[in-house]
């Protein structure tokens, strides 16, 4: 079973959102990490970069695959997790802490809300997902 | 396509618990990785040892008076310099001498051959060798669904199998076989592989596959520290690429030659006739156009399958299979390029969606084995 954190909201491209008033710590979820296998590689944005929501920010490299990586919100970046580069096979084993990606301030502090709670992603990933 | 349709090796139900996630491999119902994942089963291969289910391999018996000029006649290596107990890597070519599917030759004695040939190619080897049978006195016999294989693969493969059959490992040769029980079973024990390790092909009846399977995982002490791993798709996948191994589909096709391949080795020009003979020599005559070289990235990121290759941007070529080197630490791949490009230290630039990044042709194999 994916571990799903409670404190978190969540995007159906299986991405995480932390937020900290108008500051979103942005990742992927533990059933992301396990979907793409051991994490070798991450393209990540620059600070100061904008998104919309739903953009591709960057994309995370696997062995044996590729995948986008899409903001969940629209915002501008103000942090990117460097500690990645070193250690990529932190987004598998420590997904929702060691392993997160971007911070991005948001252009409307309240977008994280219409995202899915813990327990709509675990609805959504038993409908969807497996 | 759906799951019913997938064709499973007799070892599918052991993959499942071992918590092998399950892909479909050219219509087969196959294990991409287990949980410990591709990295930890291609590092375990090269330190220890692992194993792969490789049942879903296709296997042709070749029996009768001609069975040497009959293979000779189809394939580019020559079969007349096999001794019994004795394998050949080697390709059955078209006549634009495009290769039909690359190939393992084993002799069992001077009538009687055992080709074994990739897994989604089965059925069209068998259709090309059947349809090429004239007037030899040979037996054809596609084997496919009476043998499982199972690779065991590492520098303590031959330490584990020991502990398993009375056969004497030690004197079996790197690509030569014997026969005898492993774990009381009847098999045909190979030494050979698809990852760059010392190893061996363990082929049995499908009946006795999880038995081998779990005598061998136990006497490898699978679950203990170091011990033993099963390995997916992915591993093997990775492990032949860091050996500079072909893949039928990616550096071999129907319209490419073992020339362009890199498999002049394999390719006996001189033996007298077989199928692409003729084009291949013209080939050689007139020169390549192009050739396979190995690259490795020197910018950040992956090239990867099918993405093309540029020179002085211009696009002069296509990765074959790229992929980052677990062992190597490094992000490799193979491609082809125009013979004026194909040299070492050569500068390239690989379109990995939309941004070209530098990479630069390197020798292959990427990894050898110390000896």
């Amino acid at each position: 079973m994916s571990k799903i954190p409670e404190n978190l909201r969540y995007s159906k491209d299986h991405e995480w959102v932390l937020v900290d008033s108008d500051i979103a710590t942005i990742g992927i979820t533990d059933y992301a990490q396990n979907s793409l296998g051991d994490v070798v590689y991450i393209d990540m944005p620059r600070v100061g970069d904008t998104f919309g929501s739903h953009e591709a920010f960057g994309s995370v490299e696997s062995v044996k695959a590729v995948s986008e990586i899409f903001t969940p919100l629209a915002g501008e970046i103000t942090e990117v997790n460097d500690g990645l580069n070193d250690t990529p096979e932190a987004v598998n084993s420590d997904p929702y802490g060691k392993g997160w990606m971007i911070k991005l301030r948001m252009v409307k502090a309240g977008d994280a809300d219409a995202m899915l709670s813990a327990e709509e992603y675990e609805e959504y990933l038993s409908a969807n997902a497996e | 396509m759906s799951l019913e349709n997938l064709k499973k090796t007799p070892l599918n139900a052991a993959h499942r618990e071992l918590g092998g996630k399950m892909v479909d491999f050219g219509g087969w119902d196959m294990p991409v990785q287990y949980p410990g994942g591709v990295i930890e089963e291609h590092m375990r291969t090269r330190t220890r040892s692992a194993l792969f289910d490789v049942s879903h391999m296709g296997e042709i018996w070749v029996e009768g008076p001609d069975a040497i000029p009959f293979v000779n006649k189809l394939t580019t290596n020559d079969v007349r310099n096999l001794v019994d107990g004795q394998a050949q890597y080697s390709a059955l070519t078209n006549s634009s001498g495009g290769v039909v599917d690359d190939l393992l030759v084993h002799r069992f004695g001077p009538e009687k051959l055992l080709l074994v040939v990739n897994a989604a190619t089965t059925d069209k080897d068998w259709d090309w060798v059947s349809t090429h049978k004239g007037d030899e006195n040979v037996t054809l016999q596609n084997a496919s669904p009476d043998y499982c294989q199972i690779a065991i693969q590492g520098p303590e493969a031959q330490s584990i199998l020991q502990k398993l059959t009375e056969t004497k490992l030690d004197a079996i040769k790197y690509y030569h076989f014997e026969t005898g029980k492993v774990a009381g079973v009847e098999s045909i024990i190979a030494r050979t592989g698809y990852t760059g390790e010392d190893g061996f092909e363990v082929y049995a009846a499908p009946e006795f596959a999880v038995h081998l399977w779990n005598e061998m995982l136990e006497t490898g002490n699978y679950g203990k520290d170091g011990g033993i791993l099963p390995a997916g798709l992915a591993a093997r996948n990775t492990l032949r690429l860091e050996s500079g191994m072909s893949l039928y589909g990616h550096e071999l096709s129907d319209t490419i030659t073992p020339l362009e391949a890199n498999l002049g080795w394999i390719t006996k020009l001189q033996k007298g006739d077989f199928t692409g003979c003729d084009a291949l020599k013209r080939q050689k005559e007139e020169g390549l156009n192009r050739r396979l070289v190995g690259f490795e990235m020197i910018d950040r990121g992956i090239g990867r399958d099918d993405h093309d290759v540029y020179v002085n941007d211009q696009k002069v070529g296509y990765v074959t299979s790229g992929s980052p080197a677990p062992f190597l630490k490094k992000n490799i791949g193979l491609a082809f390029l125009p013979v004026e490009f194909a040299n070492i230290g050569q500068e390239i630039k690989i379109d990995v969606r939309g941004k070209h990044l530098s990479a630069a042709v390197v020798p292959t194999p990427f990894y050898k084995r110390a000896k």
